[in-house]
């Protein structure tokens, strides 16, 4: 389904945290969203979500998200929050499984299909071996890919995940980025805050550059990720390299004091 | 399935034990014709309108209180959640004092569940606006301390204001929570209120399990937390309220029971609230026979029972907790 949104603006109390965002997503792919702290990108996501009242049009395929209710949001996206939350010491598949609640009817016990979607969330997260520990027992960062998986196991055609990188060790990172490369191969939209250049720019289609709540720069990351927009935006110099694989970017001293480089 | 079979054999087994204990040495073959056939005259009245509605309320009153503090507990992620100890049942029994002190409790016999309705209804109100939005153990925890001191206040004003003392000993000993003389009417009065309050409790299982990752990704499942707030919210005071107008405050069932069966159970907070009514029901039926064991001649008020057990646990608890807590 495709992403439409136009001039979508966000105030909290006096400031304006989101100013005349508009941009459109192909489906199938795997957007970051990027920018320094403070730049809006959670409050991006909060307000696709729902989570906080904005102005402007947004869009998925045909329905207008200001106007549905949570039921029918929860079958279109799946969102994992920032703040990781984990209440009670529920087991690590029964945490997994509430990504299916929205698809049971009351009192409904998980069919076959739930089933299927909650191993394949736990193998792509990486996590099946830890199916029957505690969640609230594991490392952050297994904590974090447990969490990640109950919003695949959603299976929704927009997947939103807020800094879902963060706190995981360098293979997870990079597992992290093939699981929501293939949900994209799968017809899937996918839109991630990240903080690590080089994984934007590795693993992401296009990227979304957000400044002060304003939509900086918006498409490749080759072209979005250039010296001059690290320079201006997150104030700091980096080194770019490529590899096979694609970019490589360092960044490697700030600009006001432009030392290093 | 299981835990909640043996819970429910376990409170059942006590309700029987409830019929057949009491000053009056009625031996098992009267107790049942007494029940069931009218048997003697004497044996007939005891059993029928003495003891049957005070097992049927330590029943119903137990599954309430075991429920309340489940549901509670899963809504804010809490669990030192409890109707008592976050001063519902003290909001309560100041909305049914104040009924008293007023004389309208004479006028209705619904004129005293109503006030503690509203009490709980306003307890619940308060607590959500403060407390549930941030889900902090600490602000929930202060928040009921200083509702519960609030109505312990006002309550005591009330007293201070009453007339005789004679009604001032009467709300008093209606205060300190008991089953003893009850009749079928209060069984009439409460139990649909009950009844409807259990209704709605049951129909927010599938909010407290999402809400397990808080409040945003519940509302991303798909959960209506307007919706939640208020099954909860009419769900605890109608239970709690109703609860507490026709025994007074019985304090700690709510904490005690989930905390003992959670892990028991997968601890998604939904699979608690069946074992927890249950067990609810089976400890308040067993506080209250213990009741009238420990002092025959005087009898001990069973809300005196349960604070006196229920509040070093909750001590131990907050002790064993702190560490998560804060």
């Amino acid at each position: 389904m495709n992403l439409h949104i136009d001039s979508l603006s966000v105030k909290l109390g006096k400031r304006q945290v989101l100013d005349a965002i508009s941009f459109d997503i192909e489906p199938g792919q795997v957007i970051g969203l990027l920018g320094p702290n403070g730049a809006g990108k959670s409050t991006l996501m909060r307000a696709l979500n729902g989570h906080i009242a904005a102005e402007g049009a947004m869009q998925l395929g045909e329905h207008d998200l200001a106007a549905i209710g949570p039921a029918q949001r929860a079958h279109l996206i799946a969102y994992l929050p920032q703040q990781r939350t984990i209440g009670w010491r529920l087991s690590v598949r029964d945490l997994v499984a509430l990504g299916r609640l929205p698809w049971r009817g009351f009192g409904q016990r998980p069919n076959a299909r739930d089933e299927t979607a909650i191993a394949r969330a736990m193998a792509m997260a990486d996590i099946a071996p830890l199916a029957r520990r505690v969640a609230t027992e594991l490392s952050g960062g297994e904590q974090a890919r447990v969490l990640m998986a109950r919003a695949i196991a959603q299976e929704t055609p927009l997947l939103i995940a807020d800094e879902p990188a963060s706190g995981l060790d360098a293979a997870h990172q990079i597992m992290l980025m093939q699981s929501l490369k293939r949900l994209a191969a799968e017809g899937r939209t996918v839109l991630v805050s990240l903080h690590d250049l080089t994984l934007a720019a590795r693993w992401c289609d296009e990227v979304i550059l957000l400044n002060e709540g304003k939509l900086a720069a918006l498409g490749k990351p080759e072209a979005v990720l250039s010296q001059e927009n690290l320079a201006r935006i997150y104030g700091v110099t980096a080194h770019r390299a490529h590899d096979e694989n694609g970019l490589i970017i360092a960044p490697v001293g700030l600009t006001d004091t432009s030392s290093s480089g | 399935m299981k835990l909640s079979a043996s819970l429910a054999l376990l409170a059942l087994a006590l309700f029987v034990v409830s019929l057949l204990v009491g000053p009056a040495e009625l031996g098992l073959g009267n107790s049942i014709t007494g029940l069931f056939a009218g048997g003697g005259e004497a044996a007939a009245i005891i059993m029928r309108e003495i003891r049957l509605p005070r097992a049927l309320l330590g029943l119903a009153i137990g599954i309430s209180l075991g429920l309340s503090g489940a549901v509670l507990q899963g809504f804010l992620r809490n669990p030192l959640a409890e109707p008592g100890v976050i001063g519902v049942s003290s909001m309560a029994a100041l909305g049914a004092v104040v009924v008293f002190y007023s004389g309208l409790a004479g006028s209705s016999l619904y004129a005293l569940p109503a006030g503690a309705l509203i009490g709980a209804l306003i307890a619940v109100l308060i607590l959500l606006a403060i407390a549930a939005r941030q889900g902090s153990t600490l602000t929930l925890i202060l928040a009921g301390v200083a509702l519960s001191s609030l109505a312990a206040a006002l309550t005591s004003l009330v007293l201070n204001l009453s007339p005789n003392p004679f009604a001032a000993y009467e709300i008093i000993f209606w205060l300190l929570g008991s089953l003893k003389d009850r009749s079928m009417e209060h069984v009439a009065l409460a139990l649909p209120l009950m009844a409807c309050g259990w209704l709605l409790i049951a129909l927010s299982t599938r909010a407290i399990d999402a809400l397990s990752l808080g409040e945003e990704a519940a509302s991303s499942l798909g959960i209506h937390m307007g919706r939640a707030r208020f099954l909860i919210v009419a769900g605890v005071a109608l239970s709690v309220g109703a609860a507490t107008a026709v025994a007074g405050t019985i304090g700690f069932i709510g904490l005690v029971v989930p905390h003992l069966i959670r892990p028991l159970t997968s601890r998604l907070p939904s699979s608690l609230l069946l074992p927890a009514g249950l067990g609810g029901a089976a400890l308040l039926l067993a506080a209250d026979i213990a009741a009238r064991i420990v002092l025959p001649a005087g009898e001990l008020n069973v809300g005196v029972l349960t604070a006196l057990i229920g509040a070093p646990f909750f001590l131990w608890l907050v002790v064993r907790a702190r560490r998560e807590m804060l």
